[in-house]
């Protein structure tokens, strides 16, 4: 549970949802449930750590044309 | 700009040597200046009878009465004034957009510091202005290439993490994006790309701006700009634009003007929202949402793992209750409980079988008392023999006349002789 959410939100997100899908269709053997539901659990975690933690970040392109693609924070 | 100013005001100074402009003083203040400047418009006869030509916008009509507007063609703007007395004797009302001929008069709003016509005659030149007929020529031209078919939008990235923005850094516009983004959906990366959206050279710089940020890699853009009038908007009507947007990558909203401005950039979006804001929350989910949905995720990853559970009880009960059932000391309880009942039923036949012996043991001793001689002797009868040779007389015939016979009675007997007898 003390994972740091180094999975993307979206993928995270997406994971969560196949397995509520397969938890809820059904047809798995106990220790597969029992393994998705914990990893489940685990998403919706990494999820939650996710919004929290957010802070909008805004930088800008730098440069007059394609060939300067760095960017700088703003604020 | 200044210096320059300065320097033909004073040529003309030199040319008409005004009184209110002392030649002494070097350093003037704005109204002086702005006097100066009037009194020099004043002096051209050619401004104080002028035809002009162009387009109507932003014309408004406040209660005081009089009616302001400007004037334009496609590269310039000219602002211009009708005072009520000159309104209440104009027929014709022109509404943004129509051309008009403009009779009056060029002068300085010395207060602002602006030249303005100041009109007293409008006459209408076309119901609908030039802009928006190119405007619409435009849009039927794209339109019948298929650039706003609803087929080739592309469907925007439910969870962006990069998001790139195309306005001018400097805006209301792009304060109002990120204050969106800010508050519904901090989880995003913004990245600006930077571009002029208004006036000369806008509309290359866009598309530049949308190509930039298209290559830097971003999952949805936004091309946004605050309210203005149409000619501040003209450039999101540049075909050029509306290509590019069909050639990024990257899913592109706009959010342009205010509600009731539509542009051909609009067109070519693959989603268009009415304003810069609403743009911002078009791209992005509500946080308050996903987080909602995680919470009821939750209940139903452990409904479903209850249910698990539950049903491998349910299972298990079952077996359980069929595992007793074939069980061994199932058998022999039931066994056991046979062999009650066959112990209870031979039990119940032995008494059965002594009854019976009873009864019929009755019955006979009833018989045997039946037939003992002694008992037909008590009640009458008598045995007679022959007293020669003692046996039972048992008829007529076994006793001729004569013969001497006993006769046993059950008390005593008798010794008798025949005297006669009968034979039938």
């Amino acid at each position: 549970m003390s994972e740091s959410p180094t999975i993307r939100f979206e993928d995270a997100y997406r994971e969560l949802e196949s397995i509520i899908d397969r938890l809820e269709a059904g047809n798995l053997s106990l220790d597969e449930s029992m393994s998705l539901f914990e990893r489940g659990r685990e998403l919706a975690t990494i999820c939650e750590q996710h919004l929290n933690a957010a802070e909008l970040k805004v930088s800008q392109l730098l440069g007059e044309d394609d060939s300067d693609p760095r960017t700088e924070l703003l604020e | 700009m200044y210096c320059a100013f300065y320097h033909r005001c004073g040529e003309w100074y030199n040319m008409f040597m005004l009184p209110m402009f002392p030649e002494e003083q070097s350093i003037y203040s704005v109204s002086l200046l702005n006097v100066y400047i009037r009194q020099m418009f004043e002096m051209d006869y050619r401004l104080r009878d002028v035809w002009v030509e162009g387009e109507v916008s932003n014309f408004s009509q406040p209660a005081s009465g009089h009616w302001y507007f400007t004037l334009k063609d496609e590269r310039s703007q000219l602002k211009a004034v009708m005072w009520k007395t000159q309104v209440a004797r104009q027929d014709y009302i022109p509404r943004h957009g129509d051309k008009i001929r403009a009779h009056g008069n060029v002068a300085i709003y010395e207060a602002g510091g602006q030249y303005q016509l100041y009109c007293d005659e409008l006459v209408s030149l076309a119901t609908t202005g030039d802009l928006h007929a190119r405007f619409r020529l435009l849009w039927d031209k794209l339109e019948s290439e298929g650039l706003f078919r609803d087929e080739i939008k592309r469907p925007l990235p439910e969870f962006p993490q990069r998001i790139g923005i195309v306005t001018s850094a400097t805006t209301a516009a792009f304060q109002d994006i990120q204050n969106v983004l800010r508050r519904r959906y901090p989880i995003a990366q913004v990245i600006l790309s930077p571009t002029p959206v208004q006036g000369e050279g806008a509309a290359p710089a866009i598309v530049a701006a949308l190509k930039r940020v298209d290559r830097y890699g971003v999952d949805v853009i936004l091309l946004a700009r605050g309210g203005g009038s149409l000619e501040d908007l003209w450039c999101f009507n540049d075909e050029r634009i509306a290509r590019a947007i069909r050639e990024t990558r990257a899913p592109v909203v706009t959010g342009v003007g205010h509600e009731t401005d539509t542009t051909l950039v609009d067109g070519a979006a693959d989603m268009r929202a009415p304003t810069p804001s609403a743009g911002a929350e078009r791209i992005a989910p509500d946080v308050e949402q996903i987080k909602e949905r995680l919470a009821e995720f939750r209940l139903r990853l452990a409904d479903s793992a209850q249910y698990e559970i539950t049903e491998r009880r349910d299972q298990l009960d079952d077996a359980l209750h069929k595992l007793r059932l074939i069980s061994p000391s199932s058998y022999i309880r039931n066994e056991r409980q046979r062999l009650d009942e066959a112990h209870s039923r031979l039990a119940k036949a032995v008494q059965n079988h002594l009854t019976t012996l009873q009864r019929d043991l009755h019955a006979h001793r009833r018989a045997l008392d039946l037939a003992n001689p002694h008992n037909l002797l008590a009640r009458g009868y008598a045995v007679v023999t022959r007293a020669l040779d003692g046996k039972r007389v048992l008829s007529a015939l076994d006793a001729a006349p004569g013969t001497s016979v006993a006769i046993q009675f059950d008390k005593g007997h008798l010794v008798a002789t025949v005297k006669d007898r009968t034979l039938e």
